[in-house]
């Protein structure tokens, strides 16, 4: 089942979809950024709703990002297969990247419209967590000299981590928060008018390509970087 | 309608720092990944000659 998985196949695929994915990304992203600043004000939060379009498409990458991450490291716990444990480690600074990003666009949306750019309500305190596991998760990576114990060692840290994620998705119907409840992934359809969702959704797809684009060039430069670990091993050797 | 577009009306001053460190971010994200890749790639390809031991 993992054949396809072996470095070298990688590399061959990889390299013949990254710029398809790259295209998709930039094309999304010019036209979502567009649609982003020419939506009309809301009536209600004016301009700032602007926000929103990189704010929430942010916050859900760093989700998915964990989840990728979280999802390789069990492949690569039971498979033992080293292409799952780079597409972990590689994830990593990637979802941090995104994680803060939500952080700051969404404090810089919280101040005017809640008043204070910080609150240490279920929803903002259990994706503060997410941003230290990240960090956790990199450190643990930087600690461990040895790859195949790093690896082991990082997955369970993913793994025990995921638990965070379903905290965070239902926060906002668990505690009383301050953030608002979901809005968009609703039984009953979107509380968000189509002018709104169009530009959200077309970030979210700029975003989500962007993050698989930026992987796969990780994934390959690390899978270099260890073949020139290995020629260096055999001249010592 | 430009002048609306750029105002962003009172929330200026947090719309337009949400957008710029959003970008910047992302462009250094995008910049550091090819930098990273170019100088494995460069590196693995010298290794290869033999030229570094």
């Amino acid at each position: 089942m993992f054949g396809w998985a072996n470095p070298k196949r990688f590399m061959e695929l990889s390299g013949a979809v990254l710029p398809w994915v790259a295209g998709a990304a930039g094309l999304f992203l010019i036209v979502g950024l567009y649609l982003s600043v020419t939506a009309p004000p809301d009536y209600q939060q004016g301009d700032s709703v602007r926000i929103m379009f990189v704010h929430v498409p942010a916050a859900w990458i760093s989700m998915m990002a964990y989840g990728w991450m979280a999802l390789a490291s069990a492949i690569g716990l039971i498979n033992r297969h080293p292409l799952a444990d780079v597409a972990a480690k590689e994830a990593a600074p990637l979802g941090t990247l995104f994680t803060a990003l939500a952080l700051i666009t969404g404090s810089l949306w919280g101040r005017p419209m809640w008043g204070t750019y910080w609150v240490w309500d279920a929803r903002l305190t259990s994706f503060l967590l997410l941003l230290f596991l990240y960090f956790g998760y990199m450190a643990l990576w930087n600690a461990i000299e040895d790859e195949t114990r790093a690896a082991r060692a990082a997955a369970i840290l993913a793994l025990v981590g995921a638990v965070n994620l379903p905290i965070i998705e239902f926060s906002v119907d668990w505690w009383s928060t301050l953030h608002q409840g979901e809005s968009i992934v609703r039984v009953n359809g979107p509380l968000i008018a189509p002018v709104f969702l169009w530009p959200l959704f077309l970030m979210a797809a700029g975003y989500t390509t962007l993050f698989f684009a930026l992987l796969l060039v990780r994934m390959r430069t690390e899978i270099l970087a260890r073949r020139s670990r290995t020629l260096i091993l055999q001249a010592d050797g | 309608m430009a002048e609306a577009l750029f105002e962003m009306g009172r929330y200026a001053a947090f719309v337009w720092p949400a957008y710029g460190i959003t970008l910047v971010g992302i462009a250094c994200a995008i910049a550091f990944t090819l930098r990273a890749y170019r100088r494995a790639k460069k590196r693995l390809a010298s290794l290869e000659d033999g030229r570094i031991r």
